[in-house]
């Protein structure tokens, strides 16, 4: 019988049907972070359990690091949870990556690099984000604390069988539009809940012309279609991402061979049927600007803030709630909007390739006087090489700050915040109400918008933009 | 967790709807290796004015809300970020059910309750209850008709009663493996534990690393 990609998967790790009709999924790989999982070892510890596979799971600190200084974490709290992760990892002989380890970073970043992310394992993290990874062809999905001390436990997950939801791109994307528009253009098309239960395969030739990093941007918003997860088939581009750089846990030599040969089967087969279906044209796709405080509330860079009853899927007081926050009028054209910040960072957007496309529009060139700029990277390994290349001296000299690795600005759990009323160009997921920051203003855009909007003071189209400066 | 035994309680109404659990807990209360002190600062950004003083404008802050143990929100509550701290506020500010719509949005149905927060629900015996919108429509209409109105939930029945006069009553669907694990309050971990020669058996034969066997 044909099979999807998600299928293939899920038979794979299918250890037994449940009493109560619930599945018992294997897991692969669990990463964990600061925030989390200090409540999942207090359990582990309270009912005297040990954790099954410490060799399969990995540990990185990454929401509370600060930016700068980063060794020197002021805030109590903070610090901490921080050294709750390093003495929980010491105790179940977990890998930790610390912020003295040169592999520390993003969580969702530091798996792919590392070659912990694979094709067809199972993933999951404590984190709504790890739909990241689902850009290799393996199902990974965040899971609340309760799981992590599941997992940590028993390395299996119950799991109720979710539904498979394809999305075709079909054509190539225009110059300057990128994977970040196709993904705020789904969430645009079918709402935060609307692919609630089901699974995502994105394919279509301008999946295909994606790189891994692109990718990864796209499956990294998932969740914010309200999927359980997100899943591309892994190609020659994957298998040349994890083959080339270096990458310590992923096969090498006769293991490559072996792994590339079970990998060439996971691709969805002909005829393999999906609950549900969808094609967008990439070709029309045109650079997305949020406007509200749900990635729902989005649209093309060249239109309006829209009218209270013009948004579908959205009530009339969704919508004005969302406008008062935002401090925006309908009729206002998005590319009159003037920003005070832009952030180039996050799981979604703060990998080599998003920071290689900032510096070159960046380069030669001076940000807008009135806009404070962070490009921070999402990893020490991309940090390292961003600075190889020199791109650092691009940033800098452009007047934006660089900084050390980690969430950052993303959800404000460490020092870099906005200021209530601060209205921030963001490549991060999020546009929630004070997600970056109480009272902050989020515009979630791609990294050639940041950065053009960073340059201009405002937001611009990009493809106009472009070709003129 | 504890069996889940029926109540009657007040209702507290929430007029919005994609409520973020960003929202329901803010990132600086996640910061906590804790598992308890968060029923304080739910709903934080809202539920207080800068200065710390409840912010009369939100509608959990009126008195005849105050001790309200059912939450009556909008569709797709609970959306975004995985934080467990979301159920766990909702939890410890007295609340032991929320109710929410299935909505019909573009002919496509949007359930009342996002994925991974209504599965972090399930695991701490906070019981979600999904109805119509014509149902919800209804409580709110008569919460806002009725100073101090009460329901009473019976899990077994699978029923919510509006203590109107005459009573008004919502049946509702509930996954029946959930349904077991909160009359019976079983501890998850160690039921999958229960299966450990499978997982033993599954061991020998999975290869984590996905290449070669």
């Amino acid at each position: 019988m044909s099979k999807t990609l998600f299928e293939k998967i899920w038979d794979e790790h299918l250890v037994t049907t449940l009493r109560d009709g619930t599945s018992l999924i294997y897991i692969d790989r669990h990463l964990i972070h600061e925030v989390t999982s200090p409540q999942a070892f207090e359990g582990l510890r309270l009912t005297h359990r040990k954790v099954r596979r410490p060799e399969l799971t990995f540990a990185t600190m990454d929401h509370n690091v600060p930016t700068e200084d980063r060794l020197n974490i002021k805030d109590p709290i903070s610090k901490a949870q921080v050294d709750a992760l390093s003495k929980n990892c010491g105790e179940f002989g977990i890998t930790l990556y610390d912020l003295k380890s040169d592999k520390q970073g993003i969580v969702h970043i530091i798996g792919p690099e590392l070659g912990i992310t694979l094709p067809g394992l199972t993933i999951v993290c404590g984190d709504s984000h790890t739909s990241t990874h689902g850009a290799f062809g393996t199902f990974a999905l965040g899971i609340g604390t309760s799981e992590v001390e599941h997992v940590l436990a028993t390395q299996c997950l119950p799991q109720k069988k979710p539904k498979t939801f394809k999305v075709e791109y079909t054509g190539r994307l225009q110059p300057n539009v990128t994977a970040k528009d196709m993904i705020l253009k789904l969430i645009g098309l079918i709402g935060t809940a609307g692919a609630t239960g089901y699974v995502l395969e994105y394919c279509g030739e301008a999946v295909r012309a994606l790189s891994m990093e692109a990718r990864m941007t796209i499956c990294n918003m998932s969740i914010e279609a309200g999927a359980r997860a997100g899943l591309i088939a892994p190609d020659e581009t994957t298998f040349q991402y994890i083959a080339n750089g270096n990458r310590p846990f992923a096969p090498r030599g006769k293991d490559l061979e072996k792994a590339l040969s079970y990998w060439k089967t996971l691709p969805s087969d002909e005829g393999a049927r999906y609950d549900r279906q969808l094609t967008i044209d990439a070709s029309q796709i045109a650079p997305q600007v949020t406007w509200g405080t749900s990635p729902g509330m989005v649209i093309d860079v060249d239109e309006r803030v829209p009218q209270l009853d013009q948004v579908p899927g959205y009530s009339k007081t969704d919508v004005m709630h969302a406008l008062d926050y935002m401090g925006l009028k309908p009729g206002t054209p998005m590319t009159d909007i003037k920003v005070d910040t832009v952030f180039i960072g996050s799981c979604t957007n703060a990998r080599i390739e998003d920071l290689r496309i900032a510096a070159s529009l960046l380069k030669g060139k001076k940000i807008s006087s009135a806009v404070r700029v962070l490009v921070v990277p999402g990893s020490v390994r991309v940090k390292q090489e961003a600075e190889n290349e020199g791109l650092h001296e691009i940033f800098k000299k452009a007047g934006c700050e660089w900084r050390d690795a980690g969430c950052s600005m993303c959800l404000g759990m460490n020092p870099d915040q906005l200021k209530p009323g601060e209205r921030c160009a963001s490549t991060s997921n999020r546009n929630f109400e004070g997600r970056q920051g109480k009272g902050g203003r989020t515009h979630l855009v791609s990294p050639q918008m940041a950065a053009a909007a960073a340059i201009e003071g405002h937001f611009v189209d990009i493809r106009k933009w472009a070709k003129l400066s | 967790m504890k069996p889940f035994e029926n109540f009657t309680g007040l209702i507290g109404v929430l007029d919005r709807a994609n409520v973020d659990t960003d929202q329901i807990i803010p990132k600086q209360f996640l910061k906590s290796i804790q598992r308890t002190g968060f029923g304080k600062d739910l709903f934080y950004d809202w539920r207080y004015l800068t200065d710390g003083k409840p912010n009369p404008d939100f509608p959990l802050n009126q008195n005849r809300f105050r001790g309200s143990s059912i939450l009556v929100v909008r569709n797709n509550f609970g959306c975004g970020s995985s934080r467990e701290h979301a159920v766990w506020a909702i939890q410890q500010d007295g609340y032991r059910a929320v109710v929410a719509p299935r909505v019909e949005r573009q002919g496509n149905v949007v359930p009342a309750f996002a994925d991974i927060f209504k599965n972090n629900c399930s695991k701490n015996g906070l019981l979600t209850i999904e109805l119509s919108e014509h149902e919800v429509d209804r409580i709110f209409d008569l919460v806002n008709q009725t100073p101090g109105l009460r329901a009473s939930i019976d899990l077994k029945q699978q029923t919510l009663v509006l203590e109107t006069s005459p009573k008004v009553t919502f049946k509702f669907e509930i996954d029946s493996a959930v349904k077991e694990r909160f009359i019976h309050g079983h501890d998850d971990i160690g039921m999958t534990l229960t299966y450990e020669s499978q997982i033993k058996e599954f061991e020998t034969k999975h290869h984590t690393q996905r290449y070669g066997t």
